[in-house]
């Protein structure tokens, strides 16, 4: 920073002041985005229902078809989209915030190929065939996966792990269990099956009891990551300095990592591979709600569940009327985002 | 000094008339042994199939004219041989990989040739499938080793375009390749989920990487590929072994930094193209060959020639492990070589972050 630059800057009451306008503006922002997104889900799909018809289903369903459509298919989707993309935008915000690394990404970091493998060879020994019964294993795969990636990235050095490293740590354990899964689909084509849709990553024909069974993980997931916020400002100093303000670094590492992992584990179960989301959103979200986490992290959760519906209504218009993953939509939006991330002069530090 | 740098610092000077050469007798005996394992392994993955033979019957068969030389020379030779210069290519192309990037983990698979491969074949294979009423036109004549290896190019042009800013860097080659590798790998999903199961059950052997059915149109290509790209690649040693240095020594040196990086890359990304062309993506050799020869020769950066024997050797191995395992069902050997490679590349990573920390 140089002196001409502090000079400039306005008095610090002032700068609040102005930080504590734009995030209230933010707020009203996403707020609006987010509702915009649920009122679009719910409207638009491959049958067209008029917007009286989806008035009177929500408000009082007489049983038609067009009930039928906005009721267990419409909603249970928008509502596994808004948990997924919550849960999400809120585990990259505090994934990056631990690793202090600006590429840090739930979707690189092995979670979706831990979840898959547990599904398939839930599938073969159990001859399970509905979602919800093999997504219990899902998560459990999710959460070990996620776990191995974290300490691999962490082990024999410093708690803070390179970009480099962490993403080849998450390659190297995704290859891993990918070789595995496909070994194991190769034997069994009704497993290929229900592996192929549930890796493209998609929060569509899901149903509402999904829905119920991630919930509780993720509000569990929230509620540590809420509680770990201030703990990740301190954090975010340098743990040496966290540790002479008399902060417990090692539980906070340890509940920043539970939190990650309960979240991300349970979108991915959930939905399949639906990566970028946790990438991208607290990059977008970082200007307006400055760097204090307690703002940040509510923030990274509206705007992922926000992205995660105007994705999916974008595959639903665009490939019309079959429709384009969630997944799919999100990687190709994802990516770039990502490439831009890199290309930059300087990254983003943390 | 310990024994290890002993060993490390031996290097004659090998001098005829005007011209000199550093002789490394360890990286020699590397060399030696591995062709030697080669050879036997190459042997024994012969002996195997719907016909049991002896080794004795192999060499009989392979140098003379009884009743299984069809069998050796039209079936079993071609894929051990695929198996092993595919094995090769890889490691040769990681080897360089690995220098240009000055990362002891990247491999091809950074460079955008194996997904942009993948996306590709599994396109093939999904609209010329059950669903969309069986191969047309282009894809009948062309056929999947040239869509492969037209497809792992674009892939690499790609990463290469966005990679590229003012020079070419190590690292952001890395973190692009990563990112650009993972549209291509949510849109193979998304290919997987549109056609007829049966036919993403083959996309998925291929996408794996196999070596089933392999023959001698798959082992002349990669040949052709190595017999002119392996000399290239000696050629460039010298800018290659300056390339490890930070940027200011390299253009100190005298050696053009970007035409040299970009020179090795292409080497090394034709290299890739064409072995997956010919057997899919085998997974991690193109990583584990170069790691382990250099530990193996005590040299200070993969040795080319040394990285691509244990390639073969490597390959070789997992396709012998992948067809004797389940017998006589077969894996893909990309499951092998996968299942094998991985725990290395943790072991890699461990490694390296306490290297770094003392």
């Amino acid at each position: 920073m140089s002196a001409l630059a502090t000079v400039a800057r306005p008095p610090a009451k002032e700068r609040l002041g102005a930080l504590r306008r734009r995030r209230i503006l933010a707020l009203g922002g996403l707020t609006a985005a987010l509702a915009v997104g649920v009122v679009l889900s719910i409207a638009i799909g491959a049958k067209p229902v008029p917007p009286a018809d989806i008035w009177q289903a929500l408000t009082a369903p007489t049983g038609s078809e067009h009930d039928i459509v906005v009721r267990s298919l419409r909603i249970p989707r928008t509502a596994l989209g808004i948990l997924a993309g919550i849960a999400l935008g809120v585990a990259g915000a505090l994934m990056q915030g631990h690793t202090r690394n600006p590429l840090a990404d739930p979707g690189l970091l092995g979670v979706t190929q831990g979840a898959g493998f547990a599904m398939v060879l839930s599938i073969m020994v159990f001859d399970m065939t509905s979602l919800h019964s093999y997504i219990w294993f899902g998560l459990a795969g999710a959460l070990l996966a996620s776990a191995g990636v974290f300490a691999l990235g962490t082990i024999g050095g410093k708690a803070t792990a390179t970009p480099v490293t962490l993403a080849l740590a998450g390659t190297a354990v995704s290859a891993f269990l990918y070789a595995l899964t496909s070994a194991l689909v190769l034997l069994n084509e009704q497993a290929m099956d229900v592996f192929r849709f549930w890796q493209s990553g998609s929060i569509a024909a899901r149903g509402e009891e999904v829905a119920w069974q991630v919930l509780p993980f993720i509000a569990a997931g929230l509620l540590l990551a809420l509680a770990n916020a201030p703990g990740l400002n301190t954090l975010s100093l340098g743990e040496d300095v966290a540790r002479s303000l008399g902060q417990n670094v090692t539980a906070t590492r340890a509940v920043g990592l539970v939190a990650t992992t309960l979240l991300t584990g349970a979108a991915v179960a959930a939905c399949g591979a639906v990566a970028f989301v946790g990438l991208m959103v607290p990059h977008m979200v970082r200007p307006l709600a400055g760097p204090d986490n307690r703002w940040l992290l509510p923030y990274s959760g509206l705007l992922g569940a926000a992205m995660v519906l105007f994705a999916d209504v974008i595959g639903r218009v665009v490939a019309m009327p079959g429709e384009l993953e969630v997944g799919v939509v999100l990687a190709l939006i994802g990516a770039p985002f990502f490439v831009a991330l890199v290309r930059r002069r300087k990254p983003v530090r943390l | 000094m310990n024994a290890k740098t002993a060993a490390r610092s031996v290097a004659r000077p090998l001098r005829v008339s005007t011209m000199s050469w550093l002789l490394r007798p360890r990286a020699l005996l590397v060399a030696l042994t591995s062709a030697a394992a080669l050879f036997l392994l190459m042997a024994l993955n012969m002996r195997i199939g719907d016909i049991p033979m002896t080794l004795a019957d192999v060499v009989a068969a392979t140098f003379g004219d009884t009743q299984n030389t069809f069998i050796i020379m039209e079936l079993r030779l071609p894929r051990a041989l695929a198996g092993a210069l595919i094995g090769a290519a890889l490691a040769l192309s990681g080897a360089i990989t690995q220098a240009i990037a000055r990362n002891p983990l990247a491999s091809p698979d950074v460079l955008g040739v194996t997904q942009g491969a993948s996306v590709t074949v599994v396109a093939a294979i999904v609209f010329s499938g059950t669903a969309y009423g069986g191969a047309s036109g282009l894809l009948a004549t062309l056929g999947i080793p040239v869509l492969g290896l037209l497809g792992g190019l674009a892939g690499a042009v790609i990463v290469y375009a966005f990679a590229w800013r003012r020079g070419l860097e190590g690292y952001r080659l890395v973190l692009v390749g990563i990112g650009i590798a993972a549209v291509f790998t949510n849109l193979k999903y998304w290919l997987l989920t549109v056609g007829d199961v049966h036919d993403s059950s083959r996309a998925m052997v291929w996408i794996t990487g196999s070596l089933h059915a392999r023959g001698w149109e798959h082992v002349v290509p990669v040949a052709l590929a190595l017999a002119v790209l392996l000399p290239a690649a000696l050629l460039g040693t010298r800018s290659l072994g300056a390339l490890r240095f930070g940027d200011d020594t390299v253009t100190g040196l005298g050696v053009r930094m970007n035409r040299a990086r970009s020179a090795m890359l292409l080497i090394a990304v034709l290299l890739a193209a064409v072995a997956t062309a010919s057997a899919g993506p085998v997974a991690f050799v193109a990583l584990a060959a170069p790691q382990i020869a250099l530990r193996l020769a005590g040299t200070a950066q993969p040795p080319l020639v040394v990285s691509a024997l244990v390639g073969a050797v490597l390959t070789a191995g997992a396709d012998l492990v992948a067809r004797t395992l389940f017998s006589p069902a077969e894996l893909p050997v990309g499951v092998v070589t996968a299942v094998l490679g991985a725990p290395y590349l943790i072991y890699l990573l461990v490694r390296i972050r306490r290297e770094r920390r003392t």
